[in-house]
């Protein structure tokens, strides 16, 4: 889902190589990516290697602090103690995920407050299956099966990413984020098989309203992704949008069955030939337009997070001045 | 590169960022502390709990060090032929560089 970033933007133009040293230089970044090596942050790089990096990761930190929004409103509202120790350990470890991605992108040479400033005034984007509605109790455990699910099955290919830092953040963040979906799926296996018609009914119901929003978080299809291939030769995806979500797919059915719920597709079948789920059309029109800005959240998402900036920044501005004062203390004490 | 960290310096400055500091945690006794990430902090105090909550959250560490990352002396990567590629004609500084008849046995 996180890869969003990188088809859904114009792609950055190579720029001319200026001298020889810059040669030599972008021959052993062009080594480094043959051998499937890595590139450190002080290594040379291209600038349109760096621009779209500093694009791609922090469009993924946004996405992990976007997305406590939908899950956070039902922390005072889990069903039991549980419940809520769980998902409060989730919200938490997504807060995590944004800031180790933050700092992998302030390697680059690009500050927090400048990649905070692109998103709160919507320069910047975040996936976006965040900007649909957490109507109820299973939405929190759908959130967990399908767009965990999604997420991680994306994910994971960047824990080889050729940009170090941000490799090595994607392997912090799969190995915590890999009980994320468990718990969503355990949720809902419990309401399945031990609560009322009206929770299976609940069940059932976010499963059809997050069901193709889950598909669209792997992106435009293969043929309308421009960007692939320098994506690919970058190592910032691993495998295409259509190969993902293919394998999403054919996961996915059988984790349905499990549960007794329905996915909401007539189309989706067994074929025997592919031995894949063949499934039905996706509406990208609704996917275009949720990026574009008009999905049912997006201006609710993007106010909370400015009011939680803005609200925090006396917090910021003390805990500044109270470091200095006592810096200033200090330095007066020894004199 | 020096351009974009001065310019990364004068951002934060302008913006009033709390400064950054890198991680560096202890799995368990025994081991070395090892460099896990960064993060803002206003200062030792809040970055050693912020450290604590951002990088130890199920029991990665039982020891935390942290630095400010300004502090850091680095080699430049530009160096890196001139500082290491020396050693890769030095064979003789391992073990395995001389041969010992077999009677000799371990040593």
């Amino acid at each position: 889902m996180y890869t969003q970033a990188m088809d859904t933007a114009p792609k950055e133009e190579r720029a001319a190589i200026r001298n020889a040293d810059e040669v030599v230089a972008e021959q052993a970044f062009e080594a480094a990516l043959d051998n499937e090596g890595f590139i450190e942050a002080k290594d040379w790089m291209p600038d349109h290697y760096r621009k779209t990096l500093v694009r791609q990761i922090s469009q993924h930190a946004h996405s992990e602090i976007v997305g406590m929004l939908p899950e956070g409103n039902w922390i005072t509202r889990a069903p039991t103690l549980k419940r809520k120790a769980i998902l409060l350990a989730k919200v938490q470890d997504e807060a995590g995920h944004g800031l180790y991605l933050y700092a992998a992108g302030e390697t680059l040479g690009t500050s927090r407050d400048q990649m905070l400033d692109a998103l709160h005034t919507g320069k910047a984007k975040y996936s976006s299956i965040f900007n649909y509605p957490t109507l109820t109790w299973a939405d929190v455990g759908v959130v967990g099966w399908l767009v965990d699910g999604a997420a991680i099955m994306n994910q994971i290919p960047l824990c080889r990413c050729s940009y170090a830092p941000y490799a090595r953040a994607m392997v912090r963040v799969c190995r915590e984020e890999s009980f994320h979906q468990r718990q969503g799926y355990d949720a809902l296996l419990t309401m399945m098989q031990k609560g009322t018609d009206a929770q299976r009914a609940m069940v059932q119901d976010a499963t059809d309203r997050w069901w193709w929003p889950s598909l669209m978080m792997f992106g435009p299809p293969d043929d309308q992704s421009p960007n692939t291939a320098q994506s690919m030769r970058w190592g910032i995806k691993r495998i295409t949008n259509d190969q993902l979500r293919q394998k999403f797919v054919n996961a996915a059915v059988e984790q349905a069955k499990i549960l007794g719920v329905t996915l909401p597709d007539p189309d989706l079948k067994w074929n025997e030939a592919r031995g894949e789920y063949d499934f039905g059309a996706i509406d990208w029109s609704e996917f275009w337009q949720v990026v574009n800005g008009d999905g049912p959240c997006n201006k609710e998402r993007l106010a909370e997070r400015v009011d939680a900036w803005n609200d925090g920044e006396w917090v910021r501005e003390a805990a500044l001045a109270h470091a200095r004062r006592t810096a200033a203390r200090a330095e007066k004490q020894a004199a | 590169m020096t351009a974009s960290r001065t310019d990364l310096a004068n951002a934060r400055a302008q913006a009033h960022e709390w400064p950054l500091w890198e991680v560096f945690v202890r799995p368990k006794a025994g081991l070395d502390h090892k460099h896990c990430g960064s993060l803002h902090a206003a200062d030792s105090k809040m970055a050693l709990q912020l450290a604590r909550e951002v990088y130890t959250r199920r029991q990665e560490g039982v020891s935390v060090w942290i630095v400010r990352s300004d502090q850091i002396v680095a080699s430049d990567p530009a160096d890196k032929a001139m500082l290491f590629d020396p050693m890769e004609d030095k064979v003789y500084r391992h073990p395995t560089f001389y041969e010992l008849p077999p009677e000799v046995g371990h040593m």
